[in-house]
């Protein structure tokens, strides 16, 4: 069998908010891309986000937010990460997040922020490009 | 540091890599099983099966949760299966043990069948080593259970537990057929539907006229509402009692050697149709077989045995 | 509806028509090959009789008021009383929250609509590690009695209705507004309001989970055997499809789902040994306006329609307030746009008039900065100003049911009928929405929409204006943040709540509701008294969290 890199991504929400409508679609959107997609489910806290990426192995975590606690969760994800030696690991964000969040998520080290609006095959080309595949 | 040293040290992120590199196939993650293969084989192994909407993952988390409270370290494996279409697939067993993610005492992985011949066989197994060399004290692994492999899968554990749920409209008859063979603990989740009762008493009827086991272990059925964690407590100590069974007849020594066995058919399975395959690819053979074969210039049957012929012979 | 002659005679004109019309699309092609609604329901470019000629006014239309309500449920509808403006509000803590309350009501504002923060919903105190970075942001904070104090001082309560939108922890939000009623010397039978209280909506599309679905179900029917007997004002349970449509359900999913819920309710009450005319008349229903104009007012029709034959006929209710479907309306939060916000104000204004045209009891307009954050006082008003032109300028109001006898709409209406009757069918044939909901049916059916209309939106087949077509850069509006000084006055009083209070009482009221919650017996009594004793509703939520277990959403794809 030949060996074969396979994207492997996590699709989390983290926070009290349960709509998972944007999260669903992206999940499919990556599994219709030949992804593997890990779901954790709503509700998540980024404590439980982290350890599930780490034994999961995934080349990124994709954050979905609509409630507005964005601007805590996502960060707080980054910086688990990085104190489990993680931060290969790459985090992106989507859902409804104020223009100007972005310059601070993005200094936090969130790499990818999708607005609301933004196509599927955007995000699952974004993937591609700049998700580098383990050694 | 090899992966494999540092698993050994308890490096997480050292096991997730090799389980990643195990299931892309990475010609590496033969070498670290190697280094590691001599620490592995003392995991109780648990192989959970059941159709999809049973509860399986539910019955998984709550399992865990009495495990653990006896102190005992959990590894669980979760075979999901890849879309033929795609390619892809969508892991979502964790949902329900997402709990315990943050426990250090537990470790969950999310498997794709990656949809080819054999495969899921061979990467579930090794997965289960790297557990089994991080120490984890019981490794459990969950399947849909269709398809040959991960029937497999799960009867080449150290107990198998299947799990049934009333009025899904598969009754005794309907169930697939090997489900019911490879079972040596039922489950029938979501009891507090109709027809729990009844589906009690027909596999009841089904295993006592079924043929006797060699180990003379008589399947022992529970009855379970996982989400609200009844009837889990008896479930553990029924996997308990199966273990103790095994260990009073003896029959543990001949599930492991099976599972041995199992296991090692299962890579020589997949290295050397690799290897062959890898070949034939290289100088272009294959494709010129396969016209062959599509022209009915010549049989496939021959051209195996040819195959094999040589193989055996520049190995010898 | 029409001589068997005459629909001869239109037939053959009919056939005329199609003939010279495609005569021209040779030449001039229409302008789609397919012409379908946003739920992707292909619409014929011309009805006619013949497409309603099944049609029996008396049977299927009727007259306002009267069975089977096709027209609205009350005889005179906006003649008489001008729905209900009722906008959904919550920010920060209960001092901001309060003051709101008083602006739109000021602004003729005519009923109360309370959003909680999400702690709130889920059923935690400000101070629990769940609420790290939520505190405020999605609506107001309730942690005890006290908030709730604060949060409707000035408001008369029995004369202001209120409506509140929370689901697991209902009884206990409930509970509270009955002991600040107490305060203020109002009984329980004079007040007035909404509880949502549908968990069923919640394990289907809104995810606001924190008990099985049983004892989820358990909990509702106390709340509903209660009011009956002490509440006799309050609405139960907002039966909504507003949630099942924002998780992108199509608008007969929104339909079938939400009067399947109401089905599996009333079966679930009468169990409990409810007579169906004590109870019935307090539910009431809770609708998306979507941007689809005419299925939209389809849907609502069609909505009374069903429910009045469900009622009448399968639940043998006597009383005709059992077989009138209310509803409020909320426009679609999914339809706003982050680009270019301020056409939102447009999609609102048509989504608000759907609803009227439908025949709504109150309406919720959403305001255009609704899509980033809470809506700031002058955004709120705005919206406000939509449903107040509405009534009072346009004229919509003189007339009631304009649209009937409408051929496209009469089809329409009766056309999401059907379908929506074949989603009930099947879901009976399940064993009822419960066991729906376990095999993940209604949530797969939704996921499914959800994702075919995405790729609708990205094949460009689907139009949104400023995001898929006619994008431009827009500068960004002002949104309102919260000011962080909440977070830390909410935290800082539920700390001294629970100084202050009698400790022993509260532990006293929490165990007897404990042994209650182990039993039978209806748990509203004993969630009174542990509020009214200042227990916070975490403390309350989990003690049933203990005696029931949680539940988290098993994501069916």
């Amino acid at each position: 069998m030949t060996p074969e890199r396979k994207i492997r991504i996590m699709v989390a929400k983290p926070g009290l908010n349960g709509h998972d409508r944007g999260a669903k679609i992206i999940a499919r959107g990556f599994r219709n891309a030949g992804f593997e997609v890990i779901y954790t489910g709503l509700h998540q806290t980024p404590e439980q986000i982290v350890a599930a990426a780490i034994q999961e192995d995934v080349d990124g975590i994709g954050l979905s937010s609509l409630a507005g606690a964005h601007d805590y969760l996502f960060p707080r994800v980054v910086e688990l990460l990085k104190e489990k030696g993680a931060d290969d690991i790459m985090v992106f964000g989507g859902g409804i997040i104020p223009e100007e969040d972005i310059p601070k998520l993005r200094e936090a080290g969130i790499r990818g922020i999708f607005g609301p609006g933004t196509p599927i095959e955007e995000a699952v080309n974004w993937v591609r490009q700049n998700i580098k595949p383990k050694k | 540091m090899s992966l494999a040293e540092k698993i050994l040290r308890g490096d997480i992120r050292a096991a997730s890599r090799l389980m990643r590199d195990i299931d892309d196939r990475m010609p590496s993650a033969m070498e670290e099983l190697k280094k590691i293969y001599s620490k592995t084989g003392n995991a109780y192994i648990i192989g959970i099966t059941g159709p999809p909407g049973s509860g399986k993952s539910t019955l998984v988390d709550k399992t865990v949760e009495i495990l653990r409270k006896e102190r005992k370290t959990v590894g669980i494996v979760a075979v999901d299966p890849t879309s033929p279409f795609t390619g892809g697939a969508i892991l979502g067993d964790r949902i329900r043990m997402q709990r315990h993610s943050i426990d250090d005492g537990v470790f969950i992985r999310s498997l794709a069948t990656r949809g080819s011949l054999g495969g899921i066989s061979r990467s579930t197994s090794d997965i289960i080593k790297v557990m089994d060399a991080m120490g984890k004290d019981i490794i459990i692994v969950e399947t849909v259970g269709v398809g040959q492999d991960e029937v497999d899968i799960v009867n080449t554990a150290h107990t198998s537990v299947v799990v049934l749920v009333p009025g899904s409209g598969d009754d005794i008859q309907a169930i697939k057929a090997g489900i019911l063979e490879i079972g040596d603990i039922f489950v029938i989740n979501k009891c507090e539907r109709q027809g729990a009762d009844r589906l009690e008493m027909e596999l009841k009827a089904t295993l006592e006229m079924g043929p006797k086991r060699e180990d003379g272990w008589m399947p022992l059925i529970f009855k379970t509402e996982a989400l609200l964690g009844k009837g889990i407590f008896e479930l553990v100590y029924g996997i308990y009692r199966h273990r103790e069974k095994l260990l009073a007849c003896d029959y543990l020594e001949k599930k492991i050697f099976e599972r041995t066995k199992w296991e090692f058919l299962c890579i020589l399975d997949s290295e050397l149709r690799d290897t062959i395959v890898e070949r034939l690819e290289k100088d272009k053979r294959l494709d010129k077989i396969i016209d062959d074969l599509k022209r009915r210039k010549a049989n496939p049957y021959s051209i195996v045995e040819k195959i094999l012929e040589g193989e055996l012979k520049g190995s010898s | 509806m029409f001589r068997n002659d005459h629909l001869k005679t239109i037939g053959d004109e009919e056939k005329k028509w199609t003939e010279d019309l495609s005569k021209i699309l040779s030449e001039i092609p229409e302008r789609l090959s397919r012409f379908s609604t946003i739920s992707d329901m292909e619409i014929k470019g011309l009805y006619t009789p013949k497409d309603i000629q099944y049609l029996d006014y008396s049977r299927d239309i009727g007259f306002p008021g009267i069975y089977p309500f096709t027209r609205g449920i009350q005889p005179s509808m906006y003649r008489g009383k001008i729905w209900t403006m009722r906008m959904f509000s919550g920010l920060g803590g209960p001092e901001e929250t309060n003051r709101r309350f008083h602006y739109l009501l000021k602004h003729g504002e005519t009923g109360l609509s309370i959003a909680f923060h999400y702690p709130t919903l889920m059923g935690y105190d400000s101070d629990s590690p769940m609420a790290r970075g939520e505190i405020g942001k999605c609506g107001v904070a309730v942690d005890t009695l006290k908030d709730m104090e604060i949060l409707l001082e000035g408001i008369p309560l029995d004369k202001v209705t209120t409506s509140m939108t929370i689901n697991p922890p209902a009884s206990i939000l409930l509970a509270m507004y009955i002991v600040v009623a107490e305060k203020q010397k109002v009984s329980k039978s004079q007040i007035g309001g909404t509880i949502q209280n549908d968990m069923l909506k919640e394990f289907i599309a809104q995810k606001t989970l924190m008990l099985p679905p049983k004892p989820s179900m358990r909990l509702i029917v106390d709340t509903v055997e209660y009011c009956t007997k002490e509440v006799p004002r309050w609405n139960t349970i907002s039966i909504s499809g507003y949630h099942i449509r924002e998780a992108g359900s199509t608008a007969v999913q929104e339909l079938a789902f939400t009067l399947a819920d109401g089905i599996a309710y009333v079966a679930a009450a009468l169990e409990r040994g409810l007579e169906v005319d004590d109870f019935a008349p307090r539910l009431s229903f809770f609708f998306d306006s979507h941007i689809d104009f005419f299925e939209e007012i389809a849907k609502f029709r069609a909505a009374r329609r069903i429910w009045a034959r469900v009622m009448k006929e399968r639940f043998r209710a006597k009383n005709p307030r059992s077989w009138m479907l209310r509803f409020h309306t909320h426009t679609a939060g999914c339809s706003l746009t982050a680009q270019q916000p301020y056409n939102n104000v447009m999609r609102t204004a048509y989504e608000a008039l759907a609803a009227v045209l439908g025949g709504t009891q109150s309406l919720h307009t959403n305001s255009l900065d609704e899509v980033y954050s809470i809506p700031t006082e002058e955004a709120a008003a705005i919206a406000l100003r939509t449903q107040q032109i509405l009534s009072e300028e346009t004229g919509v109001t003189n007339t009631i049911d304009p649209l009937a006898g409408s051929y496209f709409i009469e089809a329409l209406t009766n056309r999401i009928e059907a379908e929506a009757l074949e989603y009930i069918q099947k879901i009976d044939t399940m064993g009822g929405m419960l066991a729906a909901i376990e095999r993940g049916y209604p949530q797969m059916e939704i996921a499914e929409a959800a994702y075919h209309y995405q790729k609708l939106i990205d094949e460009g087949k689907k139009v949104v204006v400023g995001v898929n077509k006619y994008a431009t850069d827009h500068p960004p509006i002002t949104i309102w943040k919260m000011d962080p000084e909440i977070e830390r006055r909410q935290l800082k009083r539920l700390r001294e709540v629970k100084e202050m209070r009698n400790g022993q009482k509260v532990r006293d009221h929490l165990n007897k509701l404990r042994g209650a919650a182990e039993g039978n017996e209806n748990l509203m009594p004993y969630i009174v008294n542990a509020v009214r004793e200042y227990a916070t509703l975490q403390e309350i939520c989990d003690v049933f969290r203990e005696v029931f277990g949680t539940y988290t959403d098993p994501g069916m794809f």
